[in-house]
């Protein structure tokens, strides 16, 4: 067993003091002498011609100290995409300006044209409504089919709504239709990933400041990645020097994706702040959040599966559109292309994949990435197909994962959509499925349901995801135009002390806990004694902050050579203080030592020694203890799992109740298992609002019907389980210094097929042919179905 | 603007407001108690619980002038005198009822109504009572167990480390 606070151990969360308190520091918790507030006005309207902006008797009200339009940043950049995709016949995607505030055009309800900055937010948010705005309001592009078919385009300058039409991999479709022409079998499955409002608890915020003296910039903002926002802004947007711009992200409340990007609010209350002088600040209201936060999901898709009679898969083709909005967010156009497309393979030996996705803009929100990222789009095509699959040939649904499975033997393995999985052991998830889910016990289970006038189902569900996000030469060839390595610096004191400065961001995820377990373990020290320093451009190295499952598999990998560098830095001084030879050396548990003897000298000393160099070699031996090491991963890592839940659906109502919920993951190796357990968790959380609640609509007007949580459903504890978690599979990866995979996404990736194939299970044992219901299951849709 | 006059935390506090202001504006802006949080506009998230006489309270339902006299507790008042974490918050702590924390304030208040009513509340009665506090990260599979283990009960079989 681990010691209580080491690697595999489950200490208890140091940052939880803080938060339980009441003594967290979030962005809008930090006030600034002298700030001014800022309102956005937003568009009422999903299309229109701005034709004038009368601020007249706005600027002249009470605290009113500025007031910004379009106009005002027409000479600045816009916020770019970060990732070039290319369509099928090679062109560029489409890639209109996302300015800062909207000039011209507004395309989308929520879309800001203009801004108050006042005194107060209430003086700011009554000289708002004073603003009077002739918005000529134009005819909105809502659908994507028609979207595509018509001529109201969102952008005029660019002709079209169609912002790419990417296939993957190109070269591979000739075979892939001539697989599924030849085929004994071949399931079609037209679904909608339905649409979704990330909803971090914390409303975004940002607050902008600038010292006349120094030229610097200031900016407080809620974001999973400062670094990025930095980029963005400076070199990109406002272009000012990125040396004169900090960008700090004090505790986040949650971000799931929305967070990563940077949004126009950020340039503008530095902008704000530089003309009046002030600092100026502005926090989303919930209904902001909703308008204006990047959705995710929405795609539209038909997938086929060929198969041979026996149920071998031969192939899988899709054809997805994915809704981009209105303009294109930083992530925008990777989402549901090589986030999505690459892993249409799934766990599974299939030899021909072929994906492809038309990106579409509409008067909507902007949508990117959102917990899963293209990767829940991926599972939810292949599972549900599959499950229908199995249902058309009779096979049990298992057996049929099971018999096209990639077999632990066969790793590398060079998937059909083009990713070399590292490891895994899907039958060995399914096996301990299979044990935690009690398949055996499910019939009787379901007389009893049956017994009390329900319907009860099995669903079943396996997934592999690309994490770990991402090696620099493989994203670059693919069109990212950033690296996606991270940083750490360790930063020993002169009395042993820690501090670790570390590019991941941590909003949720444990890192104060859990990076200190892993340097404690690699220098055999009291874990208590390391600080871990993030979310601050002026006090980190640098990094590409958390998303993607990527936090402990890069940002972690680089704490791990950072340690790495300060042992062997620690050699050296230790051979010096014991007048040994460097290489004869050994450090453990926290000691160097001279190999074969019993001289040594501790850790704290060589820190200490590190920093009172009185006797060192000049030159030959630099005094200080500190190091910092970039890591670029060299593949993507490969967690998987199998899930499996069962339902009672009532045939009177059409209402679904989750009886059981049990996820199995791979992760590789865990370092601690309590945040893993409860990652997995928050997951499922997700993926069983997506399945069962969740859903975004906008009218034929682009009006947002679900523009609150009175619209919005979002799951409450009662509409939840208790769920049975599992990572005692493990295959570690096998590239990585930890061999660790990433768990934040996986349990948002794996529930919602688990969900729907469920449902479907217990509406066919009820003599219901149905087939599929599109999510969110609701009690209205589920009848439906039934009733049809 | 109107002088209003309260107890928080069993100090008492007084501040200028206007009419519109509301309690959770009072706490976060004048006294400074940023620890209850607004994480809507429509009185649906339960980031701002706090006990109003005894009673839990959306502070964003709250005029800062209907509290005048009040008895007000918030999330920085939960803890025991020593410093040390009250029952409910080291529950939350031992049993990982938090991620990102931002809902954790609202919960805590929240479940400490709970417990005052119902001293050993089961399951459903723990899910239903929370029917007004939102939490996007944990899928309240641990702030149930937490809860649950603040009010003495063994949650030792429910799953999960
Ligand atoms: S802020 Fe009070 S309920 Fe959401
Ligand atoms: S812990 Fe983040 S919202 Fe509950």
């Amino acid at each position: 067993m681990p010691k209580d606070s080491n690697v595999g151990a489950s200490p208890k969360r140091r940052e939880d003091i803080r938060f339980l308190t009441g003594r967290g520091k979030y962005t809008d918790d930090i006030q600034i002498a002298g700030q001014a507030h800022a309102v956005f006005v937003r568009s009422q309207v999903a299309h229109g011609a701005i034709r004038s902006i009368d601020t007249s008797a706005a600027k002249d009200m009470p605290g009113v100290l500025a007031i910004f339009t379009g106009a005002d940043f027409a000479d600045v950049g816009g916020n770019p995409a970060g990732w070039l995709i290319n369509s099928r016949d090679g062109t560029p995607m489409k890639e209109p300006k996302r300015p800062v505030l909207a000039h011209g055009k507004v395309r989308h309800v929520g879309d800001a044209y203009a801004a108050v900055i006042a005194e107060t937010a209430d003086q700011a948010r009554d000289a708002a409504e004073a603003i009077v705005a002739d918005i000529e309001e134009l005819p909105a592009v809502v659908n994507m089919a028609q979207a595509l078919s018509g001529s109201t385009y969102v952008h005029d300058e660019i002709g079209t709504n169609q912002c790419f039409d990417w296939g993957w991999i190109e070269d591979n479709r000739a075979a892939t239709d001539a697989a599924i022409k030849g085929a004994a079998h071949v399931t079609t499955l037209d679904l909608v990933n339905n649409r979704l409002v990330p909803n971090a608890m914390e409303p975004r915020a940002s607050t902008g400041d600038y010292d006349p003296g120094t030229g610097e910039y200031t900016l407080h903002t809620t974001s999973q990645n400062p670094h990025l926002t930095r980029l963005l802004i400076a070199a990109f947007v406002l272009g000012i020097p990125e040396n004169k711009l900090r960008v700090i992200a004090p505790d986040v409340g949650g971000g799931f994706g929305s967070k990563i990007y940077h949004y126009g609010e950020e340039a503008l209350v530095l902008a704000a702040a530089r003309r009046l002088g002030r600092p100026v600040r502005w926090t989303a209201s919930r209904s902001e959040s909703f308008l204006t936060d990047a959705h995710g999901r929405d795609h539209v898709t038909r997938i086929e599966l060929a198969t041979d009679k026996d149920g071998h898969f031969l192939a899988f083709r899709t054809e997805t559109m994915a809704n981009v909005g209105a303009y294109l967010s930083n992530f925008a156009t990777v989402t549901p292309t090589f986030l999505h497309g690459t892993l249409m393979a799934g766990n599974y030996t299939v030899p021909h994949v072929y994906v492809n996705v038309k990106a579409v803009f509409t008067n909507t929100a902007p949508v990117d990435a959102y917990r899963g990222a293209g990767r829940p789009e991926a599972t939810f095509s292949l599972e549900r197909v599959i499950d229908k699959c199995a249902r058309e040939l009779g096979i049990d649904p298992i057996e049929l994962r099971r018999r096209n499975f990639v077999k632990p033997d066969q790793y590398p393995f060079t998937s059909a959509a083009g990713l070399q999985y590292d490891s895994g052991n899907y039958d060995a998830l399914m096996d301990k499925l299979e044990e935690l889910a009690d398949r055996n016990g499910f019939a009787a289970r379901r007389s009893a349901s049956e017994a009390k006038g329900l319907l009860r189902g099995f669903g079943v569900n396996s997934y592999i995801e690309a994490c770990g996000i991402a090696p620099s030469n493989l994203v670059g060839i693919l069109g990212a135009r950033v690296g996606l390595y991270d940083a750490a610096t360790v930063r020993v004191n002169a009395t042993g002390s820690l501090a670790v400065m570390v590019g991941a961001h941590s909003h949720g995820q444990g890192h104060e806990t859990v990076f200190p377990q892993i340097v404690a373990d690699m220098l055999g020290i009291d874990p208590a004694s390391i600080e871990i320093v993030h979310g601050d451009t002026a006090r980190i190295p640098f990094g590409m902050g958390t998303y993607g499952s990527r936090s402990l598999a890069v940002c972690g990998s680089a704490v791990v050579r950072a340690t790495e560098k300060i042992i062997a830095k620690g050699k050296k001084i230790a051979a010096h203080m014991l007048e040994a030879a460097e290489g004869d050396i050994e450090f453990a548990e926290g000691r160097f030592g001279v190999a074969g003897t019993d001289k040594g000298v501790s850790f704290g000393e060589v820190a200490f020694k590190a920093y009172v160099p009185h006797n060192f070699p000049h030159e030959a031996l630099e005094p200080g203890l500190e190091e910092t090491a970039f890591y670029d991963p060299a593949n993507f890592t490969y967690p998987s799992g199998a899930y499996a839940c069962e339902v009672e659906v009532d045939p009177e109502t059409g209402k679904v109740t989750i009886d059981r919920f049990v996820a199995v993951d791979d992760f590789g190796n865990v370092m601690n298992p309590m945040v893993v357990t409860g990652q997995v968790h928050g997951g499922l959380g997700q993926g069983i609002g997506q399945a069962l609640l969740e859903n975004t609509t906008y009218d034929a007007n682009g009006q947002l019907i679900t523009a609150s949580y009175m619209d919005y459903a979002m799951p409450r504890a009662d509409d939840l389980p208790f769920y049975t978690v599992d990572h005692s599979c493990v295959t570690p990866c096998t590239h990585n210094p930890l061999g660790v995979k990433g768990c934040g996404e996986a349990g948002a990736i794996g529930s919602p097929p688990t969900i729907v194939n469920a449902v479907i299970d217990a509406l066919q044992s009820g003599g219901k042919p149905v087939t599929h219901i599109d999510m969110p299951l609701s009690p209205a849709r589920v009848w439906a179905a039934m009733n049809a | 603007m109107t002088q209003v006059s309260m107890t928080v935390n069993g100090k008492a506090v007084s501040g200028v407001v206007e009419g519109r202001t509301l309690l959770v504006d009072f706490l976060r802006g004048n006294l400074r108690l940023t620890g209850t949080h607004v994480g809507c506009d429509t009185s649906q998230c339960g980031a701002c619980v706090v006990h109003v006489d005894g009673r839990a309270v959306k502070a964003c339902t709250m005029f800062a002038l209907e509290a005048e006299g009040a008895q007000v507790r918030t999330i920085e008042g939960m803890a025991n005198a020593d410093g040390s974490l009250g029952v409910i918050q080291q529950a939350f702590q031992d049993h990982h009822g938090l991620q990102c924390g931002f809902c954790t304030p609202g919960m805590v208040m929240s479940a400490a109504a709970l417990l005052k009513d119902n001293p050993r509340p089961t399951e459903a009665e723990v899910r239903a009572h929370l029917e007004g506090n939102i939490c996007r990260c944990t899928g309240y599979h641990n702030i149930v167990k937490a809860i649950m283990a603040a009010s003495g009960q063994d949650v030792a079989a429910i799953a999960a480390e």
